[in-house]
């Protein structure tokens, strides 16, 4: 075999792309198999139109939420018949709340964040050619697009879209009767599902075997930038996670249009018993959050990833505990799926299995922790270069932080008691994961955006101007968002005006909701400045920020194969940042970065990172 | 085989870069990657089967007394069939791996034959599986539910044999038929509808006085212990008026076998692997056509053979599984 092996690795090594096919406009822009148009593919479908459609949907919601039963125009115009008159409708409301969480966690902070940034800098990071397979790849974002037609196709039924919340728990799910988003806009959800589970599967197989086997000479493992190790990871908790939702989907639509009883058990509807039996919804939670709470670590890793390369980069200093950083993505993911059942605290689990959750649960928080301190360690003494690509990691340190806090409290199951299902929860997660993914997802806009568009910037001013309103209104909405979970408002609820309690937070919600319309506005200068900038940004030089890593390294001008000629080889790490020889002088005299293609100079000595 | 030497030399880093470090093209990685995955569907699905049963430990069917039909003889040999399927199959992963060990010495007739041994075993496999459902749908003895939703199975109490509701139900002509789409009303289907009616089988089992009911409940402790427990003729009398629907072989919804979980796993899990053998089948004919095209003669290397050879395995590896859960424990 190793001879058959050692042949097909050769085929690639000498792939030298100077002989050009020629392109068409399809296989250049649609049907491309270049990593570098299907990264953009991914940015646009993935994050921009499916980003755009969830966060709105969350303004509708929030203004049911500020301002419960009052009449909006704009809801007229969106949801038609589902607002007669201008008032939002229950029903609708779910779908508003389900559709929004499984697009931002799915859609835009899955395959939009890893489709992006892994197709992007695999290759030109690791020093190839392209993805291992540029047809899997392909394939791979071309079923997400079909993925993301059906769910967005389920929008416009006539009964609505699903609306059992992302994680369509059973039977609320699985019943057409429960509710009207259960009928065919669940079947849809589910078709989709399946289908965005392929491509995720197709895209994972494509990032792990290319970083396994296509790094350039000289590339070892503990010399790729730790973009490179959170993407490979990533894509490692996709393949074993993601199966085991693909499980409880199936089983799901054999309940659901099949008759079997795998999670429906004594179901009373309208006074008359259906005959499910035996089946256990818990049974669903088990394998739902097997794949569900890796799936949060399938958002934040690779944001992480960008944080520390963009961290690095422009603090001038390597990276804090580069080894320790490898360690704790290793670690994390490992944790990652040992700790579901922490979502599970109250559903009839069995309350010494929740202490044992507590516990793997709880460790978690050692490699967070490394992590966050590594990112303080490296800011600290740095030579900060404050562009709007490192507000944004700093940023996410921030709410990495305050979200993560909020977790010990979740994690315990003693203490989640009191929150579970409460705004609380909502306030964790959206700044530990969703804000600070997002934040990472921007830092890496702003900071690879030359890489993507052949050089061209984006404008320094307006990505202040978007960081700083993007990160106030993000904490406005979220911050107080504990307050209102810690005083019992539960999740999911189209209004709360039964409760006389909850009066006096009206004035919260309407604060967070005018946080809310400021900050998705403020998303408009982003897309403003991205859109000017594809067109009349200004070109810069070929290296902007001064980086080490090999994707500078590479020709502006996009060309199939990424470097004309040989393919560079690595002789360093990727962070020799501000290194002195015992002179202290720069190595390279007047130059504060040794990019990773230099050779170790006379009695320079290799860092033992 | 040397399938897992890396190339790598003695001087420089295995895992440098610049090289392969696990010694596999990215082709056969993906197939790696890819079987960790569907690997961790089916622990899914295993997993949701233990739960279940573990749930329902104390009624759970016995699989020696379902799966006791060999075709073409008459008689009780449990566990016989499965036996000779699980036999087929794994003899196919031999005959495969042949496949694959002559690839590599390039022998292309070698190839060819042993492939087409695989695919005979995997279609004999897969026929059998269909065999082995139409039994099951059909079922063999029938029985009763009861409005809590148990099943209850009969015994002859002279022989202690399983005895079948057509051995004792009484005709009562004016029970109706089923509707069926070619003879009612078109777009409706009544579907299922028992042989016998609910009161053909409660009238001949008052008349059959020999006759005896037998619950789900499993013995716990004493001689009887691991069988299902029967009733005297007092009690069987008395369960009988909780039955409401007469139950023939298996669906979806019932089964007369038992709890309905039981049925409804094992037309999933083996049905999902079966239609993973039957992938495995059309792939398998694909490359066999390749073969013998000369495909990979040309190309220099039988890569593709140890690939789908790869997937071939891990088939018959979720096979095992299947067959432990299922039959065996």
């Amino acid at each position: 075999m190793s001879v058959t092996a050692n042949a097909q690795v050769d085929d690639h090594a000498h792939d030298d792309h100077e002989h050009h096919h020629k392109q068409t406009f399809v296989t250049k822009y649609i049907f491309s198999q270049d990593h570098k148009m299907i990264s953009k593919q991914y940015l646009i479908l993935g994050v921009f139109v499916m980003g755009a459609i969830g966060i709105a949907m969350s303004l509708l919601f929030r203004m049911q939420l500020a301002w419960p039963g009052e009449s909006f125009s704009v809801f007229e115009a969106f949801l038609g018949k589902w607002a007669p008159e201008g008032v939002m409708d229950a029903d609708v409301y779910l779908a508003l709340v389900t559709i929004h969480g499984t697009l931002m966690v799915f859609f835009v902070l899955t395959q939009g964040l890893s489709g992006t940034f892994s197709n992007l800098l695999i290759p030109l990071q690791i020093g190839a050619r392209d993805m291992a397979s540029g047809f899997m790849n392909m394939l791979s974002f071309w079923m997400f697009f079909v993925s993301c037609i059906i769910m967005l196709a389920s929008l416009f039924l006539e009964a609505g879209p699903a609306a059992a919340g992302w994680t369509i728990y059973p039977p609320l799910s699985a019943l057409p009767m429960a509710q009207p988003g259960s009928g065919m806009g669940m079947t849809l959800w589910l078709v989709a599902m399946a289908i965005f589970i392929a491509s995720s599967l197709i895209g994972s197989l494509n990032y792990v075997v290319t970083v396994i086997n296509l790094r350039t000479k000289g590339m070892s493992m503990t010399r790729l930038p730790l973009t490179i190790w959170a993407f490979f990871v990533t894509a490692i908790i996709g393949i074993v996670s993601f199966p085991v939702l693909l499980s409880a989907a199936l089983l799901l639509i054999m309940d659901r249009s099949f008759g079997t009883s795998f999670f429906l058990s004594d179901i009373f509807i309208q006074g008359e018993v259906l005959h499910y039996q035996g089946g256990s919804p818990v049974l669903y939670e088990h394998l739902f959050w097997f794949l569900g709470h890796p799936e949060v670590y399938i958002v934040i890793l690779p944001a992480m990833g960008i944080v520390s390369e963009v961290m690095a980069v422009n603090a001038r200093k390597p990276i804090f505990g580069y080894r320790a950083m490898i360690a704790s993505i290793l670690a994390i993911a490992f944790l990652s799926t040992i700790v579901w059942g922490h979502h599970m605290f109250i559903s009839g689990m069995n309350p010494f299995l929740g202490s044992v959750f507590t516990f793997t649960t709880l460790l978690i928080a050692i490699p967070s922790a490394v992590k966050a301190f590594n990112w303080i360690t490296t800011l600290w003494k740095g030579n900060l270069q404050l562009n709007p690509a490192m507000l944004f990691s700093i940023g996410m340190v921030s709410t990495f932080i305050t979200g993560g806090l909020t977790g010990i409290i979740l994690g315990d199951s003693t203490l989640d008691i009191n929150v579970h299902d409460t705004y609380f929860v909502i306030a964790h997660f959206h700044l530990v994961m969703g804000i600070s993914a997002l934040y990472g997802m921007f830092a890496g806009i702003y900071h690879w955006f030359p890489i993507m568009f052949e050089g061209k910037m984006m404008n320094k001013n307006l990505g202040y101007v978007h960081f700083w309103i993007t990160a106030v209104g993000s904490y406005g909405i979220f911050f107080p968002m504990h307050f209102v979970g810690m005083a019992g408002v539960p999740r999911r609820y189209y209004e709360n005006t039964a409760f006389p309690m909850f009066d006096e937070l009206t004035d919260i919600q309407v604060l967070m909701t005018v946080f809310a319309i400021i900050t998705a506005s403020a998303q408009l200068i982003f897309v403003f400045n991205f859109v000017r900038s594809i067109f009349y940004g200004k070109v810069g030089p070929k290296n902007p920020w001064r980086a080490t890593s090999l994707e500078w390294t590479a020709p502006q001008k996009h060309i199939h194969g990424n470097w004309p000629g040989a393919i560079p080889e690595v002789h360093r790490w990727a962070y020799d940042y501000s290194k002195v020889d015992e002179n202290g002088e720069y190595i390279i005299p007047g130059q504060d970065f040794i990019p990773q293609t230099v050779p170790l100079q006379e009695d320079e000595e290799e860092l033992q990172h | 085989m040397d399938s897992t030497i890396t190339t790598g030399t003695a001087e420089e880093n295995v895992w440098g870069g610049g090289n392969s470090p696990l010694g596999a093209s990215y082709g056969k990685m993906m197939m790696w990657f890819f079987i960790v995955s569907d690997a961790l569907t089916f622990s899914g699905f295993l997993a949701a089967y233990g739960f279940s049963r573990f749930k329902f430990i104390e009624t759970w069917p016995i699989a020696d007394e379902v799966f006791t039909h060999v075709p073409f003889f008459h008689g009780n040999y449990p566990m016989i069939y499965v036996a000779f399927m699980t036999f087929v199959l794994i003899m196919s992963s031999v005959t495969m791996v042949l496949a694959v060990d002559a690839g590599h010495k390039m022998k292309k007739n070698a190839v060819i034959w042993y492939m087409f041994l695989t695919i005979i075993g995997g279609a004999i496999f897969v026929g059998s599986q269909a065999w082995e459902w139409g039994t099951f749908i059909k079922g063999d003895y029938g029985a009763v539910e009861t409005n809590g939703g148990r099943i209850l199975q009969f015994v002859n109490a002279e022989t202690g044999e399983r005895a079948a509701i057509r051995d004792f139900a009484k005709t009562i002509p004016t029970e109706r038929t089923e509707h069926e789409r070619k003879n009612g009303v078109w777009f409706f289907d009544e579907g299922y509808l028992p042989s016998y009616s609910l009161n053909e089988v409660v009238e001949g089992f008052k008349a059959h006085p020999n006759i005896l009911i037998r619950t789900e409940a499993i013995v716990q402790e004493g001689e009887n212990e691991g069988h299902k427990t029967l009733l005297t003729r007092e009690e069987s009398l008395k369960k009988i008026k909780d039955s409401k629907y007469v139950v023939e072989g298996a669906n979806l919804i019932r089964n007369e076998y038992g709890s309905r979980l039981f049925a409804d796993f094992f037309f999933f899990i083996t049905g999902f692997h079966g239609f993973h053998v039957f992938s495995g089948v059309v792939i398998n004919v694909i490359i066999f056509f390749n073969v013998v095209l000369g495909t990979y003669e040309r190309r220099g290397h039988y890569e593709m053979v140890e690939k789908v050879g790869l997937y071939w395995h891990f088939v018959d590896l979720v096979w095992v599984f299947v067959f432990t859960f299922f039959y065996l424990v």
